[in-house]
């Protein structure tokens, strides 16, 4: 985090990216206050998805250049701690973000929640750890390949579509005041935990494969 | 099988019918050794001779295909790493960071706190604690001294460096290789791969010559304290 903290290059790229994403959407489409409330949730989800690649696809980087996971390997600190510390630091980078842009979307979309606050946050919350669970071990797997950039997004994706439908639906319904999300807070809250515990026994694996 | 003269001390390492396969290429053939504790032991060889690999073999980086590798009574390298420092042909520092911060971070892999331990294992290498510069500014033979100086910042009792002095000037590797050697009379066992064997040779105590897969000979240089037990040892 303090190397972030100093280049800010995983945290620049994300909101430039995503301001992107706002700005041409809410020229593109022109919505009305009502229709926003409809299609907002998905596309603040695909702004926040694809600025997460863009910071996930760098979480490695570093140790990959003068091959510091080596040094990691050959230390006696638990994989495991790794990888969470890895988890927890693009965690707070997405979150960070999403505390950023969320004005903007209100702003360019008009945006009032109809259901309770509350349950955008924890949504949220609950979206970006499946996000970057996943996506901190898909791009640990990745980084042998030769197209690792091309890689994380395309195994990412298909695993992340229960949870980026749940996290799409859910804001909606709140956005919108249709429907209650809770189901969609449950799908979040057990795909969280069984995808947080199969990355945790499969880490030690990826890190030293040769 | 080459001398095993002082290996009835309970030897630090023990390779049993090493091999190892990268695709079809075997750049470890069958070998079989062991090596006493508090010796510096210097690999040499030609490119290609399997030395970076038997280090990575032995470090734990890389699993044999086939045989085993005992390193300090343990089956994995894992088990004794807190008790082992290795040092690659990276340097395996970040270089966003300043020396002091790659060492307090690195010795946070170990269980070691404390700015004394990081600016002391500074010091021991010829470089200054209080340097604020990033390493990504530093010399190579600053990023060596410093990657040494992470390989021993735990006071590991085995030590095991791939070409510490490559891209070092004379002046700057010949300290180093006296670092090793302080290291050793510690009563610490070293391995060193090296090119340049020449700067080995006021301190090493065997040359271990590796060639295709193989460790060819092992030449000592210096006996064996005398509380090893006798046996066949010496030049082939």
């Amino acid at each position: 985090m303090r190397i972030e903290w100093r280049s800010k290059d995983a945290i620049n790229s994300m909101l430039f990216f995503s301001l992107l994403v706002v700005v041409i959407f809410s020229f593109a489409f022109e919505p009305t206050a009502e229709q926003s409330r409809v299609i907002a949730g998905g596309l603040m989800w695909v702004a926040f998805l694809f600025a997460a690649v863009v910071a996930l696809n760098q979480t490695w980087a570093r140790e990959l250049r003068n091959q510091v996971l080596d040094a990691y390997r050959v230390s006696p600190a638990p994989p495991n701690s790794l990888f969470l510390a890895k988890v927890l630091g693009n965690f707070l980078f997405v979150v960070v973000l999403e505390v950023l842009m969320a004005p903007l979307f209100m702003v360019f979309y008009q945006l009032r929640s109809v259901g309770p606050v509350w349950q955008l946050v924890v949504i949220a919350l609950l979206g970006t750890w499946a996000l970057v669970v996943n996506g901190t071990f898909f791009a640990a797997l990745s980084i042998r390949t030769r197209s690792r950039e091309v890689m994380l997004p395309l195994i990412l994706f298909p695993i992340s579509i229960p949870a980026l439908l749940a996290m799409v639906h859910g804001t909606t319904w709140v956005l919108t005041g249709e429907s209650s999300p809770d189901t969609s807070i449950k799908l979040l809250l057990v795909y969280d935990v069984i995808f947080t515990a199969v990355c945790l026994l499969l880490f030690e694996s990826v890190l030293n494969a040769e | 099988m080459t001398g095993q003269s002082d290996s009835s001390r309970h030897p630090v390492i023990v390779l049993q019918d090493l091999v190892k396969f990268f695709g079809r290429f075997a750049a470890l053939r069958g070998i079989t050794e062991s090596f006493s504790p508090a010796r510096l032991y210097v690999v040499v060889g030609d490119n290609g001779a399997g030395k970076s690999t038997l280090l990575r073999v032995v470090a734990g980086l890389t699993q044999p295909s086939q045989g085993s590798v005992t390193l300090l009574g343990a089956r994995t390298a894992h088990e004794v790493a807190h008790r082992i420092g290795y040092m690659g042909h990276a340097p395996l520092l970040y270089d966003e960071l300043s020396g002091m911060e790659n060492l307090r971070y690195f010795a946070g892999l170990y269980g070691r706190e404390g700015d004394a331990i990081c600016g002391n294992s500074m010091q021991s290498v010829g470089l200054d604690p209080e340097l604020e510069r990033r390493v990504g500014q530093y010399s190579q033979g600053m990023r060596q001294r410093l990657s040494l100086a992470r390989a021993v910042l735990h006071n590991p009792e085995l030590m095991l460096l791939d070409e510490p002095f490559s891209n070092v000037d004379v002046h700057s590797a010949r300290d180093m290789a006296a670092v090793l050697g302080r290291v050793r009379d510690k009563g610490k066992t070293v391995f060193v791969v090296t090119h340049q064997s020449s700067l080995m040779e006021q301190v090493a105590d065997e040359f271990v010559h590796m060639s295709e897969g193989k460790i060819v000979s092992r030449e000592s240089v210096r006996q064996a304290p005398a509380s090893a037990t006798s046996g066949v040892g010496g030049e082939r």
